[in-house]
């Protein structure tokens, strides 16, 4: 590398341009492959893009950190982007209201399903408490889900992976579930795919219509809700329960 | 677009306010979120602008989670140490929130139909 190069580097990993230029270029490239796919779920375009990024921080060891300063301004549209969530729920209140007890009842299985067979497999292999604790609530959408892990006493920065995560691999794996179960109705698959796997289940459920991402968009609110007011009281009892 | 941003933003800042001030545990932008859904009820609909900018966002929603996401770097470690149970517990638990989800809401739906009638 001529001496020049370097300056360029040294100012380029120290602006938050570069972080900024890599995520939008990492998503398009990897929505392009997405496509290119004919939209098959396992090409997911968030497991690509952060794929992608990861590789790429990896070999040229960037701190995370230096790479969020600049992709932090993508993160911040979050906010927006869920308060936004509100147009298409509106959209759909007529069809949500008309579906309001079994929406509650189908809400509290999913939830209380999500977190309790989560803690249950990876204590029954031997998973550590702080990630037996991060794990609980990553069902539901980033903020909520850091805030009831610290509660919990786990590893905040750790479920913002776990939840993710999930996300990819619900929105990856509904598709095969629905047609297993032959579901077939757009409200119910985006209201479940909304519960289990929140804001990514959200964006793959407004793919298939704008009814499936309006429930999912509801449920990943709801579920959010519920998860944040029980957990803390119903993880202590579990873990009494199982003797830990 | 202007208009609409500022607008998405200003149910945030309100819901961030209120978040904090009543030490609720949801976070402001859901709180947000209701509160807009809230206004449209009560206006009766949203803008073509914040329609408009709304769709925008919403289209690229996967895109605002690939930040966090590249978080994974910073957990080699401990995945490594403990694939196993994780990777087994979000796949598993994963399946069976929308195994259960959506077979109790057909369930609860279906009957809904037969006994109160036909539904539009």
């Amino acid at each position: 590398m001529t001496p020049a190069l370097d300056e360029i580097w040294v100012y380029l990993s120290a602006s938050p341009l570069l972080g900024l230029t890599l995520t939008l270029a990492a998503y398009q490239a990897a929505f392009w492959l997405y496509r290119r796919a004919g939209f098959h779920p396992l090409a997911n375009p968030v497991l690509l893009s952060v794929a992608m990024l990861a590789g790429v921080l990896l070999i040229t060891r960037t701190p995370y950190q230096t790479y969020f300063d600049g992709a932090q301004f993508v993160h911040f549209l979050l906010g927006p982007a869920t308060v936004a969530l509100a147009i298409p729920l509106y959209a759909q209140w007529p069809k949500l209201k008309s579906m309001a007890g079994p929406l509650v009842i189908a809400l509290v299985a999913g939830s209380l399903t999500a977190a309790l067979s989560a803690w249950g497999i990876g204590a029954a292999l031997g998973a550590s408490r702080e990630s037996l604790m991060s794990l609980a609530p990553k069902s539901v959408t980033t903020p909520i889900a850091m805030a009831v892990a610290e509660r919990l006493g786990g590893l905040p920065s750790l479920t913002a992976v776990l939840v993710i995560s999930t996300g990819i691999l619900g929105a990856i794996g509904a598709r095969y579930i629905y047609r297993w179960l032959r579901i077939d109705d757009h409200a119910v698959r985006g209201f479940a795919i909304g519960i289990a796997s929140h804001g990514i289940g959200t964006a793959r459920a407004f793919q298939l219509s704008e009814q499936a991402g309006a429930f999912a968009a509801l449920a990943m609110g709801l579920n959010g809700l519920v998860t944040a007011l029980s957990l803390p009281w119903i993880m202590p009892w579990v873990e009494r329960l199982a003797g830990r | 677009m202007l208009a609409a941003l500022t607008l998405l933003l200003v149910f945030q800042l309100l819901g961030e306010v209120i978040a904090r001030a009543l030490a609720l545990p949801v976070p402001g932008p859901v709180i947000g979120m209701a509160l807009l859904f809230v206004t449209l009820l009560l206006r009766g609909g949203p803008s073509e602008d914040l329609r408009q900018t709304a769709g925008t966002l919403l289209q690229h929603l996967s895109l605002l989670f690939v930040p966090a996401g590249t978080g994974i770097v910073l957990y080699g470690d401990r995945i490594a140490a403990e694939w196993l149970p994780l990777t087994v517990a979000l796949v598993g638990s994963t399946a069976l929130a929308i195994i259960v989800t959506a077979l109790v809401l057909r369930a609860l739906t279906r009957r809904q139909t037969t006994t109160g009638g036909p539904r539009q």
